[in-house]
Protein backbone atom coordinates (compact mmCIF):
# COMPACT_ATOMS: atom_id res chain seq x y z
CA UNK A 1 0.00 0.00 0.00
CA UNK A 2 1.86 3.17 -0.88
CA UNK A 3 1.60 6.69 0.80
CA UNK A 4 -0.96 9.24 0.69
CA UNK A 5 1.28 12.30 -0.51
CA UNK A 6 -0.90 15.28 1.54
CA UNK A 7 -0.66 18.85 0.32
CA UNK A 8 -1.79 22.16 0.71
CA UNK A 9 -3.52 24.02 -2.38
CA UNK A 10 -5.76 27.31 -2.58
CA UNK A 11 -7.90 25.44 -4.79
CA UNK A 12 -8.65 21.98 -6.76
CA UNK A 13 -10.53 22.20 -9.58
CA UNK A 14 -12.41 18.75 -10.27
CA UNK A 15 -12.80 18.57 -14.23
CA UNK A 16 -10.65 20.18 -17.42
CA UNK A 17 -13.96 20.51 -19.34
CA UNK A 18 -15.12 23.63 -20.76
CA UNK A 19 -16.00 24.67 -17.98
CA UNK A 20 -13.50 23.60 -15.24
CA UNK A 21 -10.62 24.97 -17.85
CA UNK A 22 -12.77 28.64 -18.02
CA UNK A 23 -13.35 28.45 -13.90
CA UNK A 24 -9.41 27.53 -13.55
CA UNK A 25 -8.56 30.70 -15.63
CA UNK A 26 -10.93 33.07 -14.26
CA UNK A 27 -9.71 31.89 -10.75
CA UNK A 28 -6.06 32.55 -11.48
CA UNK A 29 -7.00 35.78 -13.35
CA UNK A 30 -8.66 37.35 -9.99
CA UNK A 31 -5.72 36.34 -8.04
CA UNK A 32 -5.46 32.37 -6.66
CA UNK A 33 -2.25 31.65 -7.07
CA UNK A 34 -1.77 27.56 -6.46
CA UNK A 35 -4.50 25.68 -7.88
CA UNK A 36 -4.65 22.35 -9.84
CA UNK A 37 -7.05 21.61 -12.54
CA UNK A 38 -7.71 17.53 -12.17
CA UNK A 39 -8.77 15.18 -14.79
CA UNK A 40 -9.22 11.71 -15.15
CA UNK A 41 -9.03 11.90 -18.46
CA UNK A 42 -5.62 12.06 -20.33
CA UNK A 43 -6.96 14.53 -22.53
CA UNK A 44 -8.06 18.19 -21.85
CA UNK A 45 -11.27 19.67 -23.05
CA UNK A 46 -13.36 17.26 -22.05
CA UNK A 47 -16.22 16.10 -24.12
CA UNK A 48 -15.28 19.02 -27.00
CA UNK A 49 -13.03 17.12 -28.70
CA UNK A 50 -15.37 14.95 -29.57
CA UNK A 51 -17.70 17.62 -30.86
CA UNK A 52 -16.12 18.20 -34.37
CA UNK A 53 -18.82 19.71 -35.45
CA UNK A 54 -19.30 23.55 -35.46
CA UNK A 55 -21.45 25.96 -33.82
CA UNK A 56 -19.49 26.71 -30.83
CA UNK A 57 -18.34 30.11 -29.67
CA UNK A 58 -21.31 32.57 -31.22
CA UNK A 59 -22.66 34.18 -28.07
CA UNK A 60 -19.08 34.35 -25.93
CA UNK A 61 -16.62 35.08 -28.88
CA UNK A 62 -19.24 35.97 -32.02
CA UNK A 63 -17.49 32.70 -34.19
CA UNK A 64 -18.44 29.55 -35.22
CA UNK A 65 -16.50 27.41 -34.03
CA UNK A 66 -15.55 23.44 -33.57
CA UNK A 67 -15.67 21.83 -29.83
CA UNK A 68 -11.71 21.15 -30.40
CA UNK A 69 -10.93 24.68 -31.98
CA UNK A 70 -13.16 26.26 -28.52
CA UNK A 71 -11.64 23.99 -26.35
CA UNK A 72 -8.23 24.50 -27.56
CA UNK A 73 -8.41 28.65 -26.93
CA UNK A 74 -9.07 27.89 -23.32
CA UNK A 75 -6.30 25.26 -23.00
CA UNK A 76 -3.91 27.54 -24.82
CA UNK A 77 -4.22 29.84 -22.13
CA UNK A 78 -4.68 27.37 -19.58
CA UNK A 79 -1.15 26.51 -20.05
CA UNK A 80 0.19 30.69 -20.66
CA UNK A 81 -1.48 31.46 -16.92
CA UNK A 82 1.23 28.04 -16.32
CA UNK A 83 -2.30 26.39 -14.49
CA UNK A 84 -0.68 22.65 -13.31
CA UNK A 85 -3.47 20.14 -14.48
CA UNK A 86 -3.19 16.44 -13.67
CA UNK A 87 -4.02 14.09 -16.14
CA UNK A 88 -5.26 10.79 -15.94
CA UNK A 89 -6.16 11.24 -12.53
CA UNK A 90 -9.53 10.46 -10.44
CA UNK A 91 -10.94 12.20 -7.41
CA UNK A 92 -11.58 9.25 -5.05
CA UNK A 93 -13.44 11.77 -2.60
CA UNK A 94 -14.28 14.74 -1.29
CA UNK A 95 -14.79 15.83 2.14
CA UNK A 96 -16.76 18.75 3.96
CA UNK A 97 -13.04 19.83 5.26
CA UNK A 98 -12.12 20.44 1.30
CA UNK A 99 -9.80 17.47 1.18
CA UNK A 100 -9.67 15.87 -1.73
CA UNK A 101 -8.51 12.25 -2.64
CA UNK A 102 -6.58 11.75 -5.90
CA UNK A 103 -5.47 8.69 -7.60
CA UNK A 104 -2.97 9.85 -9.97
CA UNK A 105 -0.50 7.79 -12.43
CA UNK A 106 2.10 9.62 -9.34
CA UNK A 107 0.22 7.79 -6.72
CA UNK A 108 -2.20 8.64 -4.38
CA UNK A 109 -2.60 12.35 -3.44
CA UNK A 110 -4.24 14.51 -0.70
CA UNK A 111 -4.90 17.88 -0.99
CA UNK A 112 -6.27 20.02 1.79
CA UNK A 113 -8.05 22.75 -0.09
CA UNK A 114 -8.99 26.16 0.50
CA UNK A 115 -11.80 25.85 -1.77
CA UNK A 116 -13.23 23.19 -4.23
CA UNK A 117 -14.86 24.01 -7.65
CA UNK A 118 -17.52 20.70 -8.89
CA UNK A 119 -16.87 20.68 -12.78
CA UNK A 120 -17.61 17.27 -13.84
CA UNK A 121 -20.09 17.42 -16.03
CA UNK A 122 -22.54 15.26 -17.15
CA UNK A 123 -23.40 11.56 -18.23
CA UNK A 124 -25.72 10.02 -20.61
CA UNK A 125 -29.31 8.42 -20.02
CA UNK A 126 -29.14 4.81 -20.98
CA UNK A 127 -31.37 1.99 -21.99
CA UNK A 128 -31.68 0.67 -18.17
CA UNK A 129 -33.00 4.21 -17.27
CA UNK A 130 -35.73 4.55 -20.02
CA UNK A 131 -36.64 0.94 -19.71
CA UNK A 132 -37.05 -0.17 -23.28
CA UNK A 133 -38.45 -3.84 -23.21
CA UNK A 134 -37.15 -6.17 -25.41
CA UNK A 135 -34.07 -8.36 -26.25
CA UNK A 136 -30.92 -6.96 -25.10
CA UNK A 137 -28.66 -7.49 -27.97
CA UNK A 138 -25.39 -5.68 -29.24
CA UNK A 139 -26.06 -2.21 -31.22
CA UNK A 140 -27.73 -0.14 -28.22
CA UNK A 141 -25.71 3.01 -28.34
CA UNK A 142 -26.33 6.18 -26.47
CA UNK A 143 -25.66 9.20 -28.93
CA UNK A 144 -22.34 10.31 -26.87
CA UNK A 145 -20.85 7.26 -27.00
CA UNK A 146 -21.52 6.64 -30.83
CA UNK A 147 -19.69 10.06 -31.35
CA UNK A 148 -17.06 9.09 -29.53
CA UNK A 149 -16.71 6.06 -31.62
CA UNK A 150 -17.32 7.86 -35.05
CA UNK A 151 -15.49 11.26 -34.21
CA UNK A 152 -12.28 9.72 -32.23
CA UNK A 153 -11.87 6.08 -32.53
CA UNK A 154 -12.86 5.46 -36.37
CA UNK A 155 -15.33 3.02 -35.46
CA UNK A 156 -18.70 3.05 -37.47
CA UNK A 157 -21.55 1.84 -35.02
CA UNK A 158 -24.03 0.70 -37.52
CA UNK A 159 -26.12 0.90 -41.02
CA UNK A 160 -29.02 1.41 -40.57
CA UNK A 161 -30.08 3.31 -37.45
CA UNK A 162 -33.12 4.63 -35.32
CA UNK A 163 -32.21 7.55 -32.89
CA UNK A 164 -34.81 7.51 -30.15
CA UNK A 165 -34.87 11.24 -28.68
CA UNK A 166 -34.32 14.57 -30.43
CA UNK A 167 -31.88 16.27 -27.86
CA UNK A 168 -28.81 18.11 -29.89
CA UNK A 169 -26.39 15.49 -30.08
CA UNK A 170 -29.10 12.55 -31.21
CA UNK A 171 -29.70 15.33 -34.10
CA UNK A 172 -25.99 16.07 -34.69
CA UNK A 173 -25.65 12.08 -34.71
CA UNK A 174 -28.30 11.97 -37.02
CA UNK A 175 -26.11 14.37 -39.76
CA UNK A 176 -22.73 12.58 -38.75
CA UNK A 177 -23.85 9.18 -39.44
CA UNK A 178 -25.07 9.92 -42.39
CA UNK A 179 -22.24 11.83 -44.12
CA UNK A 180 -20.57 8.71 -43.16
CA UNK A 181 -23.08 6.29 -45.55
CA UNK A 182 -25.37 5.05 -42.78
CA UNK A 183 -28.68 5.27 -43.42
CA UNK A 184 -31.19 7.26 -40.93
CA UNK A 185 -34.78 5.82 -40.72
CA UNK A 186 -36.36 8.09 -38.25
CA UNK A 187 -35.63 10.22 -35.44
CA UNK A 188 -38.07 9.14 -32.70
CA UNK A 189 -39.68 12.27 -30.26
CA UNK A 190 -41.82 11.07 -27.51
CA UNK A 191 -42.97 14.67 -26.35
CA UNK A 192 -44.54 16.70 -29.43
CA UNK A 193 -41.94 19.20 -29.30
CA UNK A 194 -38.26 18.65 -29.53
CA UNK A 195 -35.44 19.13 -26.97
CA UNK A 196 -33.04 20.13 -29.83
CA UNK A 197 -32.01 23.33 -30.96
CA UNK A 198 -34.26 24.55 -33.72
CA UNK A 199 -31.44 24.53 -36.32
CA UNK A 200 -30.49 21.07 -35.64
CA UNK A 201 -33.61 20.25 -37.35
CA UNK A 202 -33.15 22.06 -39.90
CA UNK A 203 -29.03 21.59 -40.75
CA UNK A 204 -29.17 17.93 -39.24
CA UNK A 205 -32.51 16.65 -39.89
CA UNK A 206 -34.45 18.56 -43.25
CA UNK A 207 -31.29 18.90 -44.69
CA UNK A 208 -30.95 15.18 -44.84
CA UNK A 209 -34.48 13.98 -45.46
CA UNK A 210 -34.24 12.53 -42.11
CA UNK A 211 -37.86 12.15 -40.78
CA UNK A 212 -38.45 13.34 -37.00
CA UNK A 213 -41.77 11.24 -35.56
CA UNK A 214 -42.78 13.70 -32.92
CA UNK A 215 -44.94 12.18 -30.01
CA UNK A 216 -43.48 8.52 -30.85
CA UNK A 217 -41.44 6.03 -28.96
CA UNK A 218 -39.49 3.16 -29.59
CA UNK A 219 -41.47 0.63 -27.36
CA UNK A 220 -39.61 -2.74 -28.19
CA UNK A 221 -36.08 -3.72 -29.44
CA UNK A 222 -35.99 -7.07 -31.31
CA UNK A 223 -32.52 -9.36 -32.22
CA UNK A 224 -31.19 -12.29 -30.61
CA UNK A 225 -27.20 -11.11 -31.10
CA UNK A 226 -27.50 -7.48 -32.81
CA UNK A 227 -30.54 -5.64 -33.20
CA UNK A 228 -32.57 -6.38 -35.97
CA UNK A 229 -35.07 -4.13 -35.82
CA UNK A 230 -37.05 -1.92 -33.46
CA UNK A 231 -40.92 -1.44 -32.63
CA UNK A 232 -42.16 2.18 -32.61
CA UNK A 233 -45.64 3.55 -31.97
CA UNK A 234 -47.54 7.05 -31.24
CA UNK A 235 -48.13 7.58 -27.95
CA UNK A 236 -51.47 9.79 -26.63
CA UNK A 237 -50.84 13.21 -24.21
CA UNK A 238 -50.26 10.86 -21.07
CA UNK A 239 -47.11 9.46 -23.30
CA UNK A 240 -48.48 6.29 -23.17
CA UNK A 241 -48.56 4.17 -26.44
CA UNK A 242 -51.53 3.97 -28.46
CA UNK A 243 -52.59 0.13 -29.02
CA UNK A 244 -53.07 -1.06 -32.48
CA UNK A 245 -50.49 2.10 -34.47
CA UNK A 246 -46.80 -0.18 -33.67
CA UNK A 247 -44.63 0.38 -36.72
CA UNK A 248 -41.43 -2.28 -36.84
CA UNK A 249 -38.46 -0.81 -38.58
CA UNK A 250 -35.69 -3.08 -39.64
CA UNK A 251 -32.27 -1.70 -38.12
CA UNK A 252 -29.21 -2.98 -37.04
CA UNK A 253 -28.68 0.15 -34.76
CA UNK A 254 -30.72 2.16 -31.78
CA UNK A 255 -29.64 5.10 -30.76
CA UNK A 256 -30.26 6.95 -27.40
CA UNK A 257 -30.12 10.48 -27.00
CA UNK A 258 -32.69 10.61 -24.29
CA UNK A 259 -30.92 13.21 -21.85
CA UNK A 260 -27.99 13.88 -19.65
CA UNK A 261 -27.85 13.39 -15.74
CA UNK A 262 -25.36 15.67 -13.62
CA UNK A 263 -22.53 14.13 -12.64
CA UNK A 264 -22.46 14.36 -8.79
CA UNK A 265 -22.19 11.21 -7.14
CA UNK A 266 -18.83 13.15 -5.67
CA UNK A 267 -20.89 15.91 -5.05
CA UNK A 268 -23.04 13.58 -2.72
CA UNK A 269 -20.87 11.76 -0.87
CA UNK A 270 -19.24 15.59 0.41
CA UNK A 271 -23.16 16.45 1.46
CA UNK A 272 -23.35 18.95 -0.85
CA UNK A 273 -27.14 19.61 -1.00
CA UNK A 274 -28.66 18.48 -4.61
CA UNK A 275 -31.67 19.87 -6.26
CA UNK A 276 -34.20 16.96 -7.75
CA UNK A 277 -35.59 19.10 -10.79
CA UNK A 278 -31.85 20.36 -12.23
CA UNK A 279 -29.77 17.02 -10.65
CA UNK A 280 -27.23 19.63 -9.57
CA UNK A 281 -26.20 21.64 -6.70
CA UNK A 282 -28.34 23.66 -4.85
CA UNK A 283 -26.48 27.14 -5.05
CA UNK A 284 -26.80 30.88 -4.37
CA UNK A 285 -25.74 33.55 -6.86
CA UNK A 286 -21.56 33.46 -5.92
CA UNK A 287 -22.33 29.98 -7.34
CA UNK A 288 -21.92 28.29 -3.75
CA UNK A 289 -22.96 25.18 -3.08
CA UNK A 290 -24.56 24.19 0.70
CA UNK A 291 -20.83 23.51 1.50
CA UNK A 292 -18.98 26.82 2.56
CA UNK A 293 -16.13 27.01 -0.01
CA UNK A 294 -17.26 24.65 -2.60
CA UNK A 295 -18.68 25.98 -5.79
CA UNK A 296 -20.30 24.17 -9.26
CA UNK A 297 -20.83 25.26 -12.69
CA UNK A 298 -21.36 23.58 -16.02
CA UNK A 299 -22.56 20.34 -16.65
CA UNK A 300 -22.24 19.21 -13.40
CA UNK A 301 -24.24 21.97 -12.07
CA UNK A 302 -27.02 21.96 -14.25
CA UNK A 303 -27.13 20.75 -17.76
CA UNK A 304 -26.80 23.68 -20.77
CA UNK A 305 -27.52 23.27 -24.26
CA UNK A 306 -24.75 26.01 -25.27
CA UNK A 307 -21.08 25.78 -24.57
CA UNK A 308 -20.43 29.34 -24.02
CA UNK A 309 -23.42 29.48 -21.34
CA UNK A 310 -20.92 27.14 -19.49
CA UNK A 311 -17.62 28.85 -19.94
CA UNK A 312 -19.26 32.39 -18.49
CA UNK A 313 -20.78 30.52 -15.58
CA UNK A 314 -17.57 28.60 -14.94
CA UNK A 315 -16.08 32.14 -15.10
CA UNK A 316 -17.83 33.61 -12.33
CA UNK A 317 -17.74 30.37 -10.42
CA UNK A 318 -13.76 30.41 -10.58
CA UNK A 319 -14.28 34.63 -9.39
CA UNK A 320 -16.05 33.67 -6.35
CA UNK A 321 -13.91 31.15 -5.49
CA UNK A 322 -11.02 33.59 -5.80
CA UNK A 323 -12.74 36.18 -3.85
CA UNK A 324 -13.66 33.16 -1.05
CA UNK A 325 -9.95 31.86 -0.98
CA UNK A 326 -8.57 35.64 -0.58
CA UNK A 327 -10.85 36.35 2.14
CA UNK A 328 -13.31 39.09 0.66
CA UNK A 329 -16.48 39.68 3.50
CA UNK A 330 -19.07 37.18 3.17
CA UNK A 331 -23.02 38.23 3.21
CA UNK A 332 -24.77 35.21 4.35
CA UNK A 333 -28.50 36.02 4.84
CA UNK A 334 -30.34 34.67 1.23
CA UNK A 335 -33.57 35.08 -0.11
CA UNK A 336 -35.12 31.80 -1.88
CA UNK A 337 -35.64 31.75 -5.35
CA UNK A 338 -38.62 29.58 -6.20
CA UNK A 339 -40.06 28.20 -9.95
CA UNK A 340 -43.58 28.85 -10.30
CA UNK A 341 -46.47 28.12 -12.62
CA UNK A 342 -44.61 27.05 -16.27
CA UNK A 343 -41.35 27.33 -15.23
CA UNK A 344 -39.28 23.88 -14.74
CA UNK A 345 -36.06 25.81 -13.15
CA UNK A 346 -34.47 29.01 -11.85
CA UNK A 347 -30.82 28.88 -10.78
CA UNK A 348 -29.48 30.07 -8.37
CA UNK A 349 -31.97 29.00 -5.81
CA UNK A 350 -30.64 31.09 -2.85
CA UNK A 351 -29.92 34.71 -3.85
CA UNK A 352 -28.48 38.15 -1.64
CA UNK A 353 -30.82 40.68 -1.87
CA UNK A 354 -29.34 44.02 -3.25
CA UNK A 355 -26.93 42.91 -5.87
CA UNK A 356 -26.77 42.66 -9.37
CA UNK A 357 -27.19 38.92 -10.28
CA UNK A 358 -28.10 36.77 -13.19
CA UNK A 359 -30.72 33.94 -13.55
CA UNK A 360 -31.19 30.95 -15.52
CA UNK A 361 -34.29 29.99 -16.33
CA UNK A 362 -35.88 27.51 -18.49
CA UNK A 363 -39.53 27.18 -19.50
CA UNK A 364 -42.10 23.83 -19.02
CA UNK A 365 -42.96 24.30 -22.39
CA UNK A 366 -42.32 25.78 -25.61
CA UNK A 367 -44.49 28.64 -26.16
CA UNK A 368 -45.25 31.86 -28.31
CA UNK A 369 -45.29 36.12 -26.73
CA UNK A 370 -44.97 34.14 -22.97
CA UNK A 371 -44.36 36.78 -20.02
CA UNK A 372 -42.38 35.86 -17.23
CA UNK A 373 -42.94 37.69 -14.51
CA UNK A 374 -40.92 38.17 -11.44
CA UNK A 375 -43.16 37.99 -7.86
CA UNK A 376 -41.89 38.96 -4.35
CA UNK A 377 -45.07 37.13 -2.91
CA UNK A 378 -48.16 38.73 -4.65
CA UNK A 379 -46.21 41.79 -5.89
CA UNK A 380 -44.83 42.26 -9.42
CA UNK A 381 -41.29 43.08 -9.10
CA UNK A 382 -40.74 42.94 -13.10
CA UNK A 383 -41.46 41.29 -15.87
CA UNK A 384 -40.04 40.63 -19.32
CA UNK A 385 -42.09 39.41 -22.89
CA UNK A 386 -40.78 36.65 -25.04
CA UNK A 387 -41.96 36.06 -28.75
CA UNK A 388 -40.47 32.44 -28.51
CA UNK A 389 -39.78 30.54 -25.45
CA UNK A 390 -38.34 26.67 -25.48
CA UNK A 391 -37.04 24.63 -23.13
CA UNK A 392 -33.98 23.29 -25.02
CA UNK A 393 -33.34 26.97 -24.97
CA UNK A 394 -31.99 28.24 -21.86
CA UNK A 395 -32.97 32.10 -20.95
CA UNK A 396 -30.96 34.21 -18.53
CA UNK A 397 -32.15 37.66 -17.01
CA UNK A 398 -30.56 40.54 -15.30
CA UNK A 399 -32.26 41.07 -12.21
CA UNK A 400 -30.76 44.84 -10.89
CA UNK A 401 -29.90 45.72 -7.39
CA UNK A 402 -32.74 48.15 -7.28
CA UNK A 403 -35.12 45.19 -8.31
CA UNK A 404 -34.35 42.71 -5.49
CA UNK A 405 -34.09 46.20 -2.49
CA UNK A 406 -36.78 44.57 -0.52
CA UNK A 407 -38.14 41.81 -1.57
CA UNK A 408 -38.63 39.10 1.08
CA UNK A 409 -38.64 36.02 -1.83
CA UNK A 410 -38.79 35.65 -5.26
CA UNK A 411 -40.76 33.75 -7.10
CA UNK A 412 -40.38 33.28 -11.21
CA UNK A 413 -43.69 32.20 -13.27
CA UNK A 414 -45.17 32.26 -16.91
CA UNK A 415 -48.15 34.96 -16.93
CA UNK A 416 -51.03 34.18 -17.80
CA UNK A 417 -52.49 35.79 -21.35
CA UNK B 1 -43.45 30.47 -54.08
CA UNK B 2 -42.99 30.58 -50.51
CA UNK B 3 -40.51 28.69 -48.43
CA UNK B 4 -40.30 27.66 -44.93
CA UNK B 5 -36.96 27.27 -42.90
CA UNK B 6 -35.21 27.51 -39.80
CA UNK B 7 -32.22 30.18 -39.72
CA UNK B 8 -28.81 28.39 -38.72
CA UNK B 9 -27.22 31.53 -37.68
CA UNK B 10 -27.36 31.39 -34.35
CA UNK B 11 -28.98 28.95 -31.22
CA UNK B 12 -31.62 31.24 -31.00
CA UNK B 13 -33.11 29.22 -34.80
CA UNK B 14 -35.48 32.12 -36.14
CA UNK B 15 -38.33 30.07 -38.10
CA UNK B 16 -37.97 32.46 -41.36
CA UNK B 17 -41.30 32.71 -44.32
CA UNK B 18 -39.01 33.36 -47.67
CA UNK B 19 -41.08 34.92 -50.51
CA UNK B 20 -39.65 34.39 -53.74
CA UNK B 21 -39.29 34.30 -57.19
CA UNK B 22 -36.83 32.31 -58.96
CA UNK B 23 -33.65 33.41 -57.20
CA UNK B 24 -34.70 36.23 -56.06
CA UNK B 25 -35.95 37.11 -52.91
CA UNK B 26 -39.40 39.28 -52.61
CA UNK B 27 -39.72 39.38 -49.07
CA UNK B 28 -39.03 37.33 -45.44
CA UNK B 29 -40.78 36.87 -42.24
CA UNK B 30 -39.81 35.93 -38.47
CA UNK B 31 -35.91 36.92 -38.80
CA UNK B 32 -34.59 39.11 -35.78
CA UNK B 33 -31.75 40.36 -37.11
CA UNK B 34 -29.98 40.44 -40.92
CA UNK B 35 -28.30 37.11 -40.72
CA UNK B 36 -31.93 35.89 -41.36
CA UNK B 37 -31.77 38.00 -44.19
CA UNK B 38 -28.48 36.62 -45.19
CA UNK B 39 -29.23 32.97 -44.97
CA UNK B 40 -32.62 33.16 -46.82
CA UNK B 41 -31.07 35.21 -49.70
CA UNK B 42 -28.21 31.95 -49.72
CA UNK B 43 -30.74 28.88 -49.46
CA UNK B 44 -32.69 30.31 -52.08
CA UNK B 45 -30.33 31.06 -54.81
CA UNK B 46 -27.04 28.72 -53.59
CA UNK B 47 -27.48 27.14 -50.48
CA UNK B 48 -24.33 26.33 -48.13
CA UNK B 49 -23.27 24.54 -45.00
CA UNK B 50 -19.70 24.50 -43.03
CA UNK B 51 -18.61 20.46 -43.59
CA UNK B 52 -17.00 19.18 -40.27
CA UNK B 53 -16.00 15.80 -40.44
CA UNK B 54 -13.11 13.36 -39.84
CA UNK B 55 -9.52 12.29 -42.17
CA UNK B 56 -7.24 9.39 -41.15
CA UNK B 57 -4.16 10.16 -39.79
CA UNK B 58 -0.55 7.92 -40.30
CA UNK B 59 1.56 7.86 -37.16
CA UNK B 60 -0.51 10.27 -34.57
CA UNK B 61 -1.34 9.70 -30.93
CA UNK B 62 -5.11 9.84 -32.80
CA UNK B 63 -6.51 7.65 -35.55
CA UNK B 64 -8.36 10.38 -36.91
CA UNK B 65 -7.98 14.23 -37.45
CA UNK B 66 -10.82 16.43 -37.19
CA UNK B 67 -11.28 19.11 -40.21
CA UNK B 68 -14.15 21.76 -41.40
CA UNK B 69 -14.32 23.53 -44.25
CA UNK B 70 -12.96 27.34 -43.81
CA UNK B 71 -16.00 28.76 -45.39
CA UNK B 72 -19.35 27.38 -45.90
CA UNK B 73 -19.44 25.45 -49.24
CA UNK B 74 -22.11 24.80 -51.54
CA UNK B 75 -24.70 21.76 -50.33
CA UNK B 76 -24.21 19.99 -53.34
CA UNK B 77 -21.13 19.47 -52.94
CA UNK B 78 -21.05 17.77 -49.55
CA UNK B 79 -21.30 14.18 -50.76
CA UNK B 80 -18.45 14.49 -53.05
CA UNK B 81 -16.27 16.24 -50.39
CA UNK B 82 -16.70 13.45 -48.16
CA UNK B 83 -16.21 10.66 -50.66
CA UNK B 84 -12.79 12.50 -51.38
CA UNK B 85 -11.81 12.67 -47.98
CA UNK B 86 -12.53 9.42 -46.97
CA UNK B 87 -9.57 8.31 -50.01
CA UNK B 88 -7.11 11.11 -47.99
CA UNK B 89 -4.38 9.79 -45.01
CA UNK B 90 -2.50 12.90 -43.50
CA UNK B 91 0.86 12.21 -41.47
CA UNK B 92 1.42 13.66 -38.21
CA UNK B 93 2.14 15.93 -36.81
CA UNK B 94 -0.81 18.15 -37.68
CA UNK B 95 -1.60 21.61 -36.20
CA UNK B 96 -4.42 22.90 -35.89
CA UNK B 97 -5.68 25.57 -38.79
CA UNK B 98 -3.51 23.08 -40.83
CA UNK B 99 -5.07 23.19 -44.73
CA UNK B 100 -5.18 19.86 -45.29
CA UNK B 101 -7.02 20.22 -48.91
CA UNK B 102 -6.83 23.72 -50.62
CA UNK B 103 -9.17 24.61 -52.68
CA UNK B 104 -11.15 21.23 -53.07
CA UNK B 105 -13.70 20.95 -56.58
CA UNK B 106 -11.97 24.20 -57.50
CA UNK B 107 -14.51 25.82 -54.84
CA UNK B 108 -12.01 27.84 -53.30
CA UNK B 109 -12.80 26.07 -50.27
CA UNK B 110 -10.41 24.81 -48.08
CA UNK B 111 -10.29 21.82 -45.86
CA UNK B 112 -8.71 22.37 -42.01
CA UNK B 113 -7.62 20.71 -39.43
CA UNK B 114 -9.73 21.54 -36.10
CA UNK B 115 -7.18 19.64 -33.68
CA UNK B 116 -3.74 19.43 -32.88
CA UNK B 117 -2.49 15.82 -33.46
CA UNK B 118 0.92 15.08 -32.15
CA UNK B 119 3.57 12.11 -33.80
CA UNK B 120 2.96 9.28 -32.07
CA UNK B 121 6.18 8.00 -30.04
CA UNK B 122 5.97 4.33 -30.83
Amino acid sequence: MSEIKSRDADLVVIGAGPAGLAAAISAKKNGVQDLFVIERNDWLGGILPQCIHDGFGIELLQEQLTGPEYAQRYIDELRKLEISCMLSSMVLEITPEKKVFVASPAGLFCFNAKAIILAMGCRERTRGQICIPGTRPAGVYTAGVTQNLINLKNVIVGKDVVILGSGDIGLIMARRLTLEGAKVHAVVEILPHTNGLPRNIQQCLIDYDIPLLLSHTVIEIHGQNRVDSVTISPVDENLKPIKGKEQRITCDTLLLSVGLIPENDLSKKCGVKLSSVTGGAVVNETLETSVPGVFACGNALHVHDVVDFVTLEAERAGKSAAEYILGKPRKMERIRVEAGNGIRYVLPQRILRCTDLELSIRVACPGENVTIGFFDGKKLVKKKKFRKVHPARMIKIMLGKSETVAIKALKVEVLGK
Amino acid sequence: MRKEMICIGCPMGCYLAVDYVGKTIRDVNGNRCKVGLEYAEKEISNPERTLTTTVKVKNGNLPLVSVRTNKPISKNKIFDTMDFLAKIEVEAPIKIGESIVQNIFNTGVNIVATKNILKNKS
